[in-house]
């Protein structure tokens, strides 16, 4: 075995250590996990098949194997990033619309004081 | 000793089924001294599931943002515990658990004093038995929820669950969001909550749509076991 390929699946166990802990502290929550857990999946699978990625290449006519890995993985990222977007906007959302019911349902339990008192 | 039960009712969209569920529900006769309460937690619906579960006399919680069912859930396990409820039941608002059920969920926590009773479609064959893919899966949570908490439980992703107190308790501040059933067994058992089965007859739902489709079912079953596994090895 190749010592970048001894390198890359020590780090990839670490990685898998670190998600589990944190998920386990309750610090991320599991449907978040999945896609950390299938990316380091897809680079334990290659560091073991070091064939796999030349066999990718010649299959997407691609000339530099690497580039292939860099495309492939820039644009798993812009994917994930969006999505992270997407969830960031549904919490602005929720988190107004619990800001304004509190501010109301605040507003109405002192109107209903204020006639108790009087 | 009189009891005072709690029927949780987790709904989104279920205006269609609403109301058949709920005259049957409060017109069901529980074991003596038992009196019932019947709370919609409306997940935010976009039709009018609150203002239909008003008509027909039942306690409303109308969530202001969508929190999923295991939020919804929780909400009511919350509500039965600031108000000092004996027993919650979790009841699924799309016609699925037939209310007459019930009493059978409540004899079975009075003789054994099972922590959670679930009620399950599978003990004896009878009644709607969904799907075969379904079943499957249901069967592979079966054996999932086996290897880890040595409990057999043949319908863990049942929602027609009782809680009594000690469970009411641990629900309220530990219930998981999505897809909860399989994944709060785990948790209970690891909280050593005595958790049963007893055989009810359920029905296809009467309206609204299941919330696990297609691929979304492959990942469901990913999703869960992850879960599973995770609340397994976290520490109680």
């Amino acid at each position: 075995m190749l010592r970048i390929q001894i390198i890359t699946i020590v780090v990839n166990i670490l990685f898998v250590l670190y998600i589990s802990r944190l998920i386990v502290k309750g610090k991320l929550r599991e449907e978040y996990a999945i896609v950390w857990i299938v990316c380091t999946v897809f680079l334990l699978l290659f560091s073991f098949w070091t064939d796999g990625l030349e066999l990718l290449r010649r299959l997407t006519g691609v000339v530099v194997a690497a580039n292939l890995v860099f495309t492939g993985f820039i644009f798993a990222i812009l994917v994930y990033l969006l999505h992270l977007s997407v969830v960031a906007s549904k919490l602005y959302n929720d988190n107004k619309k619990l800001a304004q019911e509190i501010a109301l349902l605040k507003e109405e339990f002192k109107k209903h004081l204020d006639e108790k008192k009087s | 000793m009189p009891g005072k039960v709690l029927i949780v009712i987790p709904c989104y969209n279920e205006e269609a089924s609403l109301p058949k569920v709920l005259p049957e529900l409060l017109s069901t006769a529980l074991p003596d001294s038992y009196q019932l309460e019947a709370l919609i937690v409306n997940d935010c619906s976009k039709d009018n599931t609150s203002a239909v579960a008003k008509k027909h006399k039942a306690t409303v919680i109308d969530l202001p943002v969508n929190l999923g069912i295991g939020g919804a859930v929780q909400t009511g396990i919350l509500y039965a515990r600031e108000n000092d409820f004996d027993i919650a039941i979790q009841l699924d608002g799309d016609g699925q658990h037939p209310p007459k059920e019930l009493p059978k969920l409540i004899n079975h926590h009075i003789k054994t004093g099972a922590n959670i009773v679930i009620g399950s479609r599978f003990l004896e064959k009878e009644g709607f038995q969904s799907s075969f893919a379904r079943r499957l899966g249901i069967k592979y949570f079966h054996w999932v929820n086996r290897l880890m908490t040595g409990a057999q439980v043949y319908d863990s992703t049942s929602g027609f669950r009782l809680f009594d107190r000690k469970a009411i308790k641990l629900a309220s501040v530990n219930y998981p969001d999505e897809y909860p059933e399989p994944e709060s067994l785990v948790v209970f058992s690891k909280a050593g909550l005595k958790i049963a089965e007893v055989p009810v007859i359920m029905a296809e739902r009467q309206g609204g749509q299941s919330s696990i489709r297609s691929f979304g079912s492959l990942y469901y079953c990913f999703k869960v076991s992850l879960a599973m596994f995770f609340s397994f090895i976290r520490k109680p």
